[in-house]
């Protein structure tokens, strides 16, 4: 089945030729950055975690939304998401990859990675993390590559593979309960030591991933003879609806906690968040952006008249999963570090290497992305035809 | 077979390629370069008997790493009954200073590149 | 019988993954080398090793920094240039950063804005070994915090989990950047984290800190909290003691007189 992904039209060649030089020029930079150090990055002795982690935090999220589009299908015989679990499968396995090729960029000695697993720390949450994403990672390898080949066939999948895929949707929360638990469980970090830290991941997540899908079956809609159909999409548009607005009120939980309490060791951190401490505002437009973001898409997906018409729906999701980059990405693990645990306000912002970097371990990403789908919609139509 | 000619070359080729080393020396009719390390230390016996050294002093050197870093135990008794600090600096090159004679020789015709000397300081060689 | 292109791949597969475990297996049977630590009656033994910071004498030397010299030396500590790579052990914060819980405006002015010493409190309940996750930084019994150099993956999750901003990364290679190298101890390489160590190496050859030996009015005193009769159990019997960020619950092990 592999092979199907290396038979393509000019377009297809095209987008995967740009993937490839994003990939190189971001594997130049990391050899750069592996030979010289992290010292190429904006990442300070105040400030450990940064864009690569944001990355991490936020992909995790996309990893776990799959659950969103087998749950409905499987536990509940929702027919419409049929056609879709397939590449919610597909976009998991890409986005776990990146989530672990975006933790080795960030390490200091990626070539130790083994021990983790040589040296296991229960007690440790990112030993945790390792297992379950790695876990996670399998599933849903076996599942995609198994309904899949059986789905070629013709045939119907094995009946131990249900009790896989069922599996895969308390593994999907899991993971990402974990990651909030790397950040919820810090008494050193007051803005992330919060219980609602965990929900309010999995519900951005929940937004984030589905509306990436809609939007990447929009475009292979453009593209292929593919069509979900489409109850799928205004299916899954309610899902982000829902998901949405229960993540903007989580958020409006914080500030209220934060600002009511007036404890500043709670509140300075949404503070320099939409207003800036002592003077420094770098993440400020982005925070703001992010709430507009956010509030244009409730009014898109709420109005039902909006979320219909597929052109605004799309709009949504780009508004949805801009504004959740933003807000999970840098808005959350940068200001974990501030103010630090002197109390002084301390900027990041990524350097040039770091960003080519993210882009080159996005363009891996997509790429494997765009192989799995061509794989899965060349054997579909194969079925078709 | 298929094309059964072209895999017979292919494999000789391959073959030939693959024992490149040990054919080469042969043909050049130069001798193989062998790895001389030399020991210029007055002291007749190291922490343990050559033999083992020779092939486990890797084991040797991450036990000692275990047993100072994370027990905090910085001494063993060898067999001959002396006591030695278990230190990579201090007690192995305190004898073997000449580390490019000694240590290099192996390491470098093996392309080993051991990282301990990325942290653990290289004492100065004795001047010839 | 054609075993198909699919059948003999997975075959070979197996075969090189059995050769590798199999090899392994064979090496963990190799003998040992008797290697029975012996402790000679030299080191410092303790059960519960703590510093108490006498700050009210420390901050009237103004501008002195001989601890922090003396310890940053003799640990091969880097000096970088821009202050985003900085790496320290050791070193004075403003009092009223040290100390976020106990400032107010009205503390009197000589200790308000004066330099605190700040170092690795060696906390009995220490959050960045209990995030760590291949165990490079643990709790020896004797109640320091240690590093394994060689364990760390450089994950930074321990710089995270600190309250107390103790620890640093080193994000280049901190060989160039170290004045002069002193060859008793070894640097560290780029990607690992590093912190205050109560100086280990020293008090297992009988002698104490660095820091404490370097300190010419004795405002460091070093000790066994275990022991009733210790000088730093002598000092926080006589003294009124405060310590950083108590309320988190990692009970650190470094006491301020003010």
């Amino acid at each position: 089945m592999l092979e199907k992904a290396l038979i393509g039209d000019k377009r297809y060649w095209t987008w995967i030729f740009i993937l490839l030089s994003l990939i190189l020029i971001g594997t130049l930079f990391y050899l750069r950055q592996f030979n010289v150090g992290l010292t190429i990055t904006g990442l300070k002795r105040d400030i450990t975690w940064g864009f690569y982690i944001a990355q991490f935090t936020f992909l995790v999220g996309v990893a776990a939304s799959a659950v969103m589009m087998v749950l409905p299908y499987y536990l509940h015989n929702a027919k419409a998401f049929g056609k879709m679990t397939i590449l919610g499968e597909f976009l998991a396995i890409s986005s776990v990859f990146m989530c672990m090729m975006f933790i080795f960029v960030d390490m200091g000695q990626p070539f130790r990675i083994l021990n983790v697993f040589l040296h296991p720390s229960p007690n440790s949450l990112m030993f945790w993390d390792t297992v379950v994403l790695s876990g996670y990672l399998l599933l849903n390898v076996v599942i995609s590559r198994v309904t899949l080949d059986c789905e070629r066939k013709g045939i119907n999948p094995p009946t131990w593979i249900k009790p896989i895929i069922i599996l895969s949707i308390p593994w999907a929360v899991s993971i990402h309960t974990v990651t909030a638990f790397l950040y919820s469980g810090l008494a050193a970090r007051p803005f992330w030591m919060t219980a609602i830290l965990a929900p309010r991941f999995l519900a951005s997540a929940f937004a984030s991933g589905p509306a990436l899908l809609i939007l990447m079956a929009f475009i292979i809609r453009k593209f292929t003879k593919f069509d979900p159909g489409k109850e799928a999409f205004q299916k899954m548009g309610i899902i982000v609806t829902y998901a949405m607005i229960i993540n903007v009120f989580f958020v409006l939980m914080e500030l209220f906690t934060a600002f009511y309490s007036d404890i500043p060791e709670h509140k300075e951190h949404f503070q320099y968040l939409f207003f800036g401490l002592e003077g420094k505002t770098t993440l400020v437009p982005w925070m703001w952006t992010s709430v507009t973001l956010a509030v244009m898409s409730l009014i898109l997906l709420i109005n039902p008249g909006t979320r219909k018409r597929e052109t605004m729906l799309g709009l949504a999701c780009v508004a949805v999963f801009g504004s959740i980059w933003i807000d999970k990405g840098l808005g959350m693990v940068v200001t974990g570090f501030i103010p630090s645990p002197f109390g002084k306000v301390i900027e990041y912002w990524p350097t040039l290497p770091e960003v080519l970097i993210t882009v080159g371990v996005y363009a891996i990403g997509f790429l494997l992305v765009t192989g799995f789908y061509k794989i899965a919609l060349s054997v579909r139509s194969e079925i078709e035809a | 077979m298929h094309d059964g000619g072209k895999i017979l070359i292919g494999l000789i080729v391959f073959l030939a390629l693959i024992t490149f080393p040990i054919w080469y020396h042969a043909v050049q009719g130069k001798p193989p370069v062998i790895p001389d390390p030399k020991i210029i230390t007055d002291a007749k016996q190291c922490v343990a008997p050559t033999s083992y050294m020779k092939t486990n002093h890797m084991t040797l050197l991450n036990e000692w790493r275990d047993q100072v870093v994370r027990q905090g135990a910085r001494y063993t008794q060898a067999i001959d009954g002396k006591i030695y600090e278990m230190s990579l600096t201090k007690t192995c090159m305190n004898c073997h200073s000449n580390k490019s004679e000694f240590c290099d020789q192996c390491h470098n015709y093996l392309d080993v590149d051991p990282y301990c000397w990325d942290c653990h300081i290289e004492p100065e060689e004795p001047v010839q | 019988m054609s075993i198909g292109r699919r059948g003999f791949i997975k075959l070979a597969g197996l075969t090189t993954l059995a050769g590798v475990m199999g090899k392994k297996a064979i090496n963990a049977f190799a003998d040992e080398l008797s290697a029975l630590p012996a402790e000679i009656g030299v080191s410092l033994v303790g059960k519960r090793w703590a510093m108490v910071v006498d700050l009210k004498k420390c901050l009237r030397q103004d501008g002195c920094t001989d601890c922090i010299n003396a310890c940053h030396s003799v640990h091969n500590v880097p000096q970088f240039p821009n202050p985003k790579d900085e790496i320290k052990w050791i070193w004075k914060e403003s009092f009223d950063h040290a100390f976020l819980e106990q400032e107010h405006e009205y503390i009197e002015d000589e200790l308000k804005h004066s330099p605190a010493l700040v170092l690795c409190n060696h906390c009995d309940n220490p959050p960045c070994v209990r995030v760590c996750p291949t165990g490079a930084t643990f709790k020896r019994e004797d109640g320091i915090v240690e590093m394994d150099m060689h364990r760390c993956i450089g994950c930074r999750y321990c710089v995270a989990a600190c309250p107390y901003g103790s620890r640093s990364f080193n994000w280049r290679d901190p060989r160039p950047f170290i004045e002069k190298t002193d060859p008793d101890f070894p640097t560290r390489m780029r990607g690992v984290v590093e912190k205050c160590n109560f100086c280990a190496e020293r008090l297992a050859r009988g002698r104490m800190p660095a820091c404490v030996e370097a300190c010419k009015e004795n405002c460091l005193v070093f000790g066994d909290l275990e022991d009733p009769n210790s000088r730093v159990r002598e000092v926080l019997r006589a003294n009124f003691s405060i310590r950083r960020k108590p309320s988190l619950g990692t009970n650190p092990e470094v006491y301020y007189i003010v």
